[in-house]
């Protein structure tokens, strides 16, 4: 294959969302002469595009500019369809993520192409690309093609390798002209509600996820001046509690069950499922979560799924390399203790 | 003020999916709306209550397909419109959107097209963008909440997610936004809004209707597979007791690489 592939590097005021660099190693992959570009956009982010060099890029188109230092669909947008044109990229190459999604859908329309969204795997036949992504959340699996140029191509995290950077390499840096009015521009950032640490559901390598059976300890008696349903809620957080300690072990990322969401447990951005977040960590703990079939449907593709539940005919038992017949209450602590200790923690 | 709701008709989420001669089924399972667009048309009637105007469904699909137009009226829409035109059949996105672009021209004077973040079924989650670039409007993509709406003077607030947290935004009208499920709660269909949804009469609009040829489309699905079943032997952790359990399974994890 000798294409010209431009991958757009996503990130959060210079920290690089980790899909991004699988992304720009299918840009690698499939460049051969073709050419291995990446474009970076924000304010300040030079050192985004030597990591994008050591990543596998031969060229990063740079736009730095003040006005870009927020993220902003539209300017960013209008800049990704530019530079697609200017480059006459072959194939545009976006990691999913939340502003991914939508820059890739604006810059289809743009540039008269389609886009083949989320995809986890990716074939060619012809010199045209076949890929393969997962549709009702991962209960079919659809052969998608683009019979257009710029083919434009969002690639699910974790679902592609890691390029191995390499500090040595380098590349060209080329400066994108930047002219922007900001009174043109339909959208002002006022400030954000930033999560400290913690790790994005669908990055995660392990995923620590509760349900239903965070309420239901026999044993834990809550203040007395709550309502039934204040009751259990405060039942909950004690199992989510101790689902976190796990996570915090592990190094892990925190999920729920739909049940728990709609029962006020934990918010939404936990929930995985299929009108949650679908994840593929290499180890996901089900924690007292029975196992519907849209909570099945969002992590079925871990590779490894360990389940604790105090119902034997629990469906979550038949994904479960691992099942273990117990109250998480009574299994999690001794667990938390005993790997704390294996791993040194 | 006009607000236009996007709305989809798709397979309950419980349905088990399969494919029979190479087309989608969902068995007997029942068709429902998107779940995802019932918190869109939440957060319309929320707006409505406040600021007063009209609500419009607009949905899309074949004739029958009106399980979501019918859902958005009995939840409070004023009204619908559906487009089906045979000539739409294997519409990609883009082609979707720009149809629904033409669509919310053709109703006219909309101040804001409200969607939910993607459709279950195929769950691409970039109609928004697309419909927005279509008509040239703002995006305001995952909005979680509204503050300071102003249809008069054309501005408002929200709260739109990203993986690192969310992100608080002024924007401007015209817009075209998409709700995410922590806007809170859809409300469930009165008895009379059942009623008045099952009696509504509704236009339904075809290519002559929008004025325009169909749009092309260059993303097809050449096929659809069901995904190989896993083939999981499940070990169950034996032991007198939750802590012998417990460190047999740490044990177990550490043991086959797991950590």
């Amino acid at each position: 294959m000798n294409k010209k592939t431009l991958t757009y590097i996503d990130h959060f005021h210079g920290n690089v969302q980790p899909a991004s660099w699988e992304a720009l190693g299918l840009g690698a992959k499939y460049a051969g002469e073709g050419g291995c570009a990446a474009l970076v956009i924000g304010e300040g982010v030079q050192e985004l595009a030597a990591q994008a060099f050591q990543h596998g890029a031969d060229q990063v188109f740079l736009a730095d500019h003040p006005e870009l230092k927020d993220f902003r669909f539209e300017p960013f947008a209008d800049l990704i369809s530019k530079v697609a044109r200017e480059y006459e990229a072959d194939v545009l190459l976006f990691p999913t993520t939340t502003r991914c999604r939508s820059l890739a859908g604006m810059a289809a329309v743009d540039l008269e192409t389609g886009v083949l969204v989320d995809v986890t795997d990716l074939e060619t036949s012809n010199g045209d690309f076949i890929a393969t992504r997962p549709i009702y959340a991962g209960k079919l699996l659809a052969k998608v093609t683009c019979d257009a140029k710029p083919q434009i191509i969002t690639t699910r995290p974790r679902a592609f390798s890691t390029p191995e950077p390499d500090p040595g390499r380098s590349g060209e840096i080329i400066e994108v002209s930047v002219d922007l009015d900001p009174e043109q521009i339909p959208t002002t950032v006022v400030d954000y509600a930033t999560r400290e640490g913690g790790v994005s559901l669908t990055e995660a390598g392990v995923i620590v996820s509760g349900g239903r059976g965070t309420s239901n300890s026999a044993d834990l008696e809550p203040p007395g001046d709550l309502d039934e349903e204040e009751a259990e809620i405060w039942k909950a957080h004690q199992g989510f509690e101790l689902i976190q300690e796990l996570a915090d072990v592990l190094g892990a990322a925190v999920g729920a069950s739909r049940a728990a969401v709609d029962a006020d447990y934990i918010p939404y951005e936990h929930q995985v499922g299929q009108t949650g977040k679908v994840v593929s960590p290499d180890l996901y703990i089900a924690c007292g979560i029975s196992g519907a079939i849209q909570h099945l449907a969002g992590m079925r593709t871990s590779k490894t799924i360990v389940a604790i539940n105090k119902d034997p005919d629990a469906p979550i038992f038949n994904l479960a390399r691992f099942g273990v017949v117990g109250d998480l209450y009574d299994i999690l602590p001794p667990l938390i203790e005993n790997l704390k200790q294996k791993l040194d923690k | 003020m006009k607000i236009i709701v996007c709305v989809k008709q798709v397979p309950d989420t419980a349905a088990t999916m399969s494919v029979e001669g190479g087309e989608i089924s969902w068995g007997d399972a029942s068709l429902i709306i998107n779940p995802w667009d019932e918190y869109a048309l939440e957060a319309a009637l929320v707006l409505q209550a406040e600021h007063g105007g009209e609500v419009i469904a607009l949905g899309m699909g074949k004739e029958e397909e009106t399980e979501a137009i019918k859902h958005a009226l009995a939840m409070g829409a004023d009204e619908a419109v559906q487009i089906s035109d045979p000539q739409f059949a294997g519409a990609d996105a883009v082609a979707v959107a720009k149809i629904l672009a033409a669509a919310i021209e053709k109703i006219g004077s909309a101040d804001l097209v409200l969607m939910g973040q993607e459709s279950v079924d195929s769950q691409s989650g970039i109609l928004t963008s697309q419909v927005g670039r279509a008509l040239g409007w703002p995006i305001y993509p995952l909005v979680s909440a509204f503050s300071e709406f102003d249809p008069d003077g054309g501005s408002f607030q929200v709260r739109r997610a990203m993986e690192e947290g969310k992100q608080i935004v002024n924007g401007k009208l015209p817009a075209v936004i998409s709700v995410t499920k922590d806007y809170g709660e859809p409300r469930y269909p009165s008895f009379m809004g059942i009623r008045k949804a099952s009696r509504a009469t509704y236009p339904t609009w075809g290519a002559d209707d929008l004025g325009i040829d169909p749009p092309t489309s260059v993303v097809s699905w050449p096929e659809v597979q069901e995904p190989l079943e896993r083939e999981v032997v499940t070990e169950i952790i034996e032991g007198e007791t939750p802590q012998e359990k417990a460190e047999k399974l740490a044990e177990k994890l550490i043991e086959e690489k797991v950590l």
